[in-house]
């Protein structure tokens, strides 16, 4: 063994994720064993690429939660050209993280879907403009190009826009801000978690930019939540409550040990032969902590509020995006009202 | 010459350790100031040079890099310009951006993306790419090879799009999933509808970053020293940390050191600024940085040197100086000790030649010292001076001895001159009539008093006192000579005038050297107790009688001696029983006490009247008692002689 103490690092990581691997088996199978209970075969489908926005279903993963749940988890691929909503809707994933807009627009377009729980309980998305540029407020944007990325993630800053009455020249945004870096866009859609963090890391300081907050702007949409299709919570009601109580003890155990989730998304980003970035990702990690478990919120951690619920129900209603919604019992698979 | 006990070694104050503790000291801090002095210097030069040296290298690095990029860059813009200005079927455009790749080795490969509809009015994306795989040119559509984001919006695509420039994208990694670290240059070209410019698409030419890396990676700085690129973004393009290449940015590595200091250099790199800094590097090494732009990309190019790489040939070299340094100042301070030793051992064994001498003994050897400098002076000198001493310390026991002699002869003198004086007493116990006492202190040596009393015929008794002048053996000499002629005149002539002129005659012949002596000279007739006497130049007796003390008056008379021919007169004195005649030298009336006063005669005047007057022993000695007392110690310095005649009568 003592030779092999040169192995190169990235064996050594598929030597670690192997052991990690069958530790998860191990301790896996023990409850398993002990309940007789064979572990139900479940599946996620996730926003995007590996990264710490979804550091505690991976660590969940990893550090057996699932397994104790009664659960074997396969987190699917995500990222450019997978969409969460198909994969659920066509049946190859159980559960997939979406955003409430999105889930509201697709709910209305006709897939049943169920919010099993809220984790991002607030709005994280900015829109950033250096402040050589003039633009101080949403209505300095009025003519100006502004980076937008494709789908549902342009709701929020599109109603904001429609809010204020600019018009705003659309640049279709992709996943890095150097079009903005270079100055090709005036203005540029960015996650408080990722790409804002990106620019300061980019040479741009704090000081040199000007940020607008959609949640300070009345546009506080909550983000990631965990969702499935009615039908599956029917057929088994109490494996979306596992899930859910799964995912959130995963979000928690990565909270209390950040270096141990950082390691766990690196290795997974490796996998994916991703750029990774430990102090990126540690700033999204604690990003996410604010956003999950925000300080000084009554809101419970993993809940979805009926306010917040139909605050972005009649936004998107009153921004024609959706025609209506269905109730909040519903809509979170809870029939009889003030269940928790 | 310091005086030390048992001839001790001298300590602390030692020449030697002075020499050796004031040279060493001072050699060694003259070492030291030029040592530092150097050091400092040579490395200020260095920096100096350094600054140069490490501007040369990381321009030259940046020409090479700019060099490839610039021939991309020129090659980019040459398709761009040529789709501007002609009118290319498409197989004309295959063939052109194929050429391109295949004729500039530098570029990875090459593509046109249009616009949408600006190809074609019936399909909306087009962008036919030629690339290298395998050695060989391959081709494909990035209309329909980018499955899931379409080319419209990469940033190679949409910069120089919003920008309307040449641009180079940041760095990243193909999607191809091959790991190429890829950069595209891109430049948008145009066309004109109705005098209208609008943008047609975008010519972008990939390179991989690989060639670019490797040629800073190569660069080796020293043993540990070494370049790194930096992106626009700051991202680290080519590093030694492996790790950090595409995935760590100068400003996330600042953040994780917790380092404002390393994000604002950042913000200099990435703001295509030039310096020349002193900085702990990212591998943690203190090193000397010079940074570049790379002007073409907006990437900086670092070079690094290790300053204790730098500094080691100094570091060795003033190493050197000091082991050279500290083997002089030993060689100096042993050289110190041989002279200061060769000094000091003539004069330590000087010293305890002094030291033997000191306690008397001369005969001892003194060292040899051969050396004919300050040393070998005082070494010769001092055999001079301890000849000297031993020949003057040989004379004076000679002369001493000598001395002693000479004194013991004297002693023996004053013994024989004394033994004549008649010292039996009571004299005459036989005679009742008077009694007789006298006594006769000698000063130091042989003096020149003396007295006599005896009797001429049954009836006349002669006593006489005197004292010649001066010291010595003359005065002795010259005493027996008075004293014997006195004796024997007195016996012959009877007659005290008589008798003293009869001897002064005699002691004048030849008296060349003109001695002389006081005599007083008596003779008592016993039967009557008339006294006839005669004095020459003599101190004028005491007469006690029932009156009392007084001087006797007497004619002073002429000493004896000088002039033949002097002329005594005798006079008389009738005593009467119990009346007591004193006759005294001047030892007893100029006897001096430490403060030279005189005892003096009216002092013995009243000694003799307040002293015992019965018995003559008695009286002198009293007298004696009192003179004595009076010089309370200071030396006797003459004769002290007394004689005392008490007339009992004759017994009826």
């Amino acid at each position: 063994m003592m030779k092999q103490i040169t192995y190169r690092w990235r064996e050594g990581f598929m030597r670690i994720g192997y052991l990690l691997l069958l530790f998860v088996i191990a301790t896996a199978a023990l409850p398993a064993a002990a309940s007789e209970t064979p572990l139900k075969k479940v599946s996620l489908a996730l926003l995007w690429n590996p990264q710490a926005q979804f550091a505690g279903y991976y660590v969940a993963l990893d550090k057996g939660i699932y397994a104790k749940h009664g659960m074997e988890l396969k987190i699917l691929a995500g990222g450019p050209g997978h969409s969460p909503v198909q994969t659920l809707n066509n049946g190859t994933a159980d559960f997939a993280i979406l955003w409430l807009t999105t889930a509201l627009q697709q709910r209305a377009a006709g897939i049943k879907l169920v919010n099993v729980a809220q984790l991002v309980q607030k709005s994280s998305m900015m829109l950033i403009s250096r402040k050589s540029s003039g633009i101080k407020t949403v209505a300095d944007m009025n003519g100006r190009k502004v980076g937008l990325w494709g789908g549902d993630l342009s709701i929020p800053p599109r109603a904001l826009f429609a809010r204020h009455g600019i018009k705003v020249l659309e640049v279709p945004q992709s996943h890095t801000v150097n079009l903005f870096l270079r100055g090709g866009i005036d203005v540029t859609s960015a996650m408080w978690y990722n790409e804002y963090h990106t620019i300061l890391n980019s040479g741009v300081d704090q000081e040199e930019l000007n940020v607008v907050s959609l949640s300070e702007q009345g546009m506080n949409f909550p983000e990631d939540g965990i969702y499935t299709l009615e039908k599956i919570l029917r057929n088994n009601p109490s494996l979306a409550e596992a899930f859910a109580a799964a995912s959130l003890e995963g979000w928690r155990y990565a909270f209390a040990h950040p270096d141990e989730a950082l390691d766990i998304i690196t290795k997974r980003m490796r996998e994916a032969q991703l750029p990774s970035n430990r102090i990126h990702q540690k700033w999204m990690l604690n990003r996410m902590r604010d956003l999950i478990m925000p300080a000084n919120s009554p809101a419970t951690p993993g809940l979805l509020t009926e306010q917040d619920y139909r605050a972005v129900g009649s936004a998107l209603q009153r921004g024609g995006l959706i025609r209506n919604y269905p109730d909040y019992a519903t809509f979170t698979g809870r029939r009889r009202a003030g269940e928790k | 010459m310091l005086r030390l006990p048992g001839g001790a070694v001298p300590g602390k104050s030692s020449i030697v350790i002075k020499l050796v503790l004031v040279i060493t000291l001072c050699s060694t801090l003259i070492f030291a100031v030029a040592l530092g002095y150097n050091y400092y210097s040579s490395r200020s030069i260095l920096e100096k040079e350094l600054e140069s040296n490490a501007r040369n290298l990381s321009l030259s690095l940046v020409n090479r890099v700019e060099t490839e990029l610039s021939v991309v860059s020129r090659v980019t813009e040459g398709v761009a310009r040529a789709l501007e200005t002609g009118r290319y079927s498409e197989k004309e455009l295959h063939t052109l951006i194929r050429t391109t790749v295949e004729k500039n080795p530098e570029i990875f490969g090459s593509g046109v993306a249009f616009e949408p509809y600006a190809f074609s009015k019936t399909s909306r994306l087009y962008a036919p790419y030629y690339y290298r795989e395998n050695g060989k040119i391959a081709f494909t559509r990035l209309d329909t090879s980018y499955l899931y984001v379409p080319y419209l919006l990469w940033d190679w695509y949409q910069s120089p799009r919003e920008l309307g420039r040449l641009e180079w994208s940041e760095p990243y990694f193909d999607d191809g999933g091959g790991n190429l670290a890829m950069s595209t240059c891109s430049v948008p070209f145009y066309g004109e509808t109705d005098g209208v410019r609008h943008l047609k698409g975008i010519v972008a030419t990939d390179i991989t970053l690989d060639s670019l890396t490797k040629l800073v990676s190569s660069v080796k700085i020293l043993k540990t020293g070494y370049a790194a690129l930096l992106s626009r973004n700051g991202m680290v393009l080519a590093h030694p940390l492996k790790d950090a290449v595409m995935n760590e940015s100068f400003f996330s590595i600042a953040e994780a050191r917790n380092d404002p200091s390393l994000r604002e250099l950042g913000k200099k790199m990435v703001a295509g600024e030039t310096g020349f800094i002193r900085y702990n590097s990212l591998v943690g090494v203190r090193s000397w940085m010079y940074y570049a732009p790379i002007r073409s990309t907006g990437w900086t190019l670092a070079v690094l040197f290790p300053e204790a790489e730098l500094l080691e040939n100094i570091n060795r070299l003033s190493l050197i100086m000091g082991v050279i340094g500290f083997a002089g100042v030993l060689l100096l301070t042993a050289a110190v000790v041989y002279i200061a030793r060769s000094i000091t051992k003539p004069l330590r064994s000087l010293a305890e030649a002094t030291h033997v001498m000191a306690s008397g003994n001369f005969d001892l050897e003194l060292p040899v010292v051969r050396s004919n400098d300050e040393v070998g002076v005082l070494a010769q000198d001092f055999q001079v001076m301890k000849e000297s001493l031993k020949e003057y310390i040989k004379n004076l026991t000679e002369t001493t001895a000598a001395k002693e002699r000479i004194q013991s002869e004297l002693q023996v003198a004053a013994d024989i001159q004394a033994s004549l004086l008649p010292r039996q007493f009571p004299a005459f116990p036989e005679r009742s009539e008077f009694d007789i006492f006298a006594s006769m202190d000698p000063a130091k040596e042989i003096g020149g008093d003396f007295y006599d009393f005896f009797f001429i015929d049954d009836d006349n008794f002669c006593f006489l006192i005197a004292d010649v002048a001066g010291k010595g053996v003359p005065a002795a000499l010259y005493m027996m000579v008075a004293k014997t002629l006195l004796k024997s005149e007195a016996q012959r002539l009877g007659e005290p005038d008589q008798i003293l002129a009869y001897v002064n005659k005699t002691l004048a012949i030849d008296n060349d050297s003109c001695m002389f002596a006081t005599v007083f000279c008596a003779i008592l007739e016993i039967s009557t107790g008339t006294v006839r006497f005669a004095n020459a130049g003599h101190n004028p007796p005491l007469v006690m009688d029932s009156q009392g003390v007084r001087y006797l008056t007497l004619k002073s008379g002429f000493v004896l001696g000088p002039m033949a021919d002097t002329v005594y007169e005798t006079e008389r004195l009738i005593m009467q029983p119990g009346d007591t005649l004193f006759l005294y030298t001047d030892g007893v009336t100029e006897a001096t006490n430490l403060t030279d006063d005189l005892f003096g005669e009216p002092k013995l005047l009243n000694a003799l009247q307040d002293g015992p007057r019965q018995e003559s022993d008695q009286m002198i000695h009293a007298i004696r008692d009192e003179v004595t007392r009076h010089a309370n110690g200071a030396p006797q310095s003459d004769d002290v002689t007394m004689v005392a005649i008490t007339y009992r009568g004759t017994v009826v």
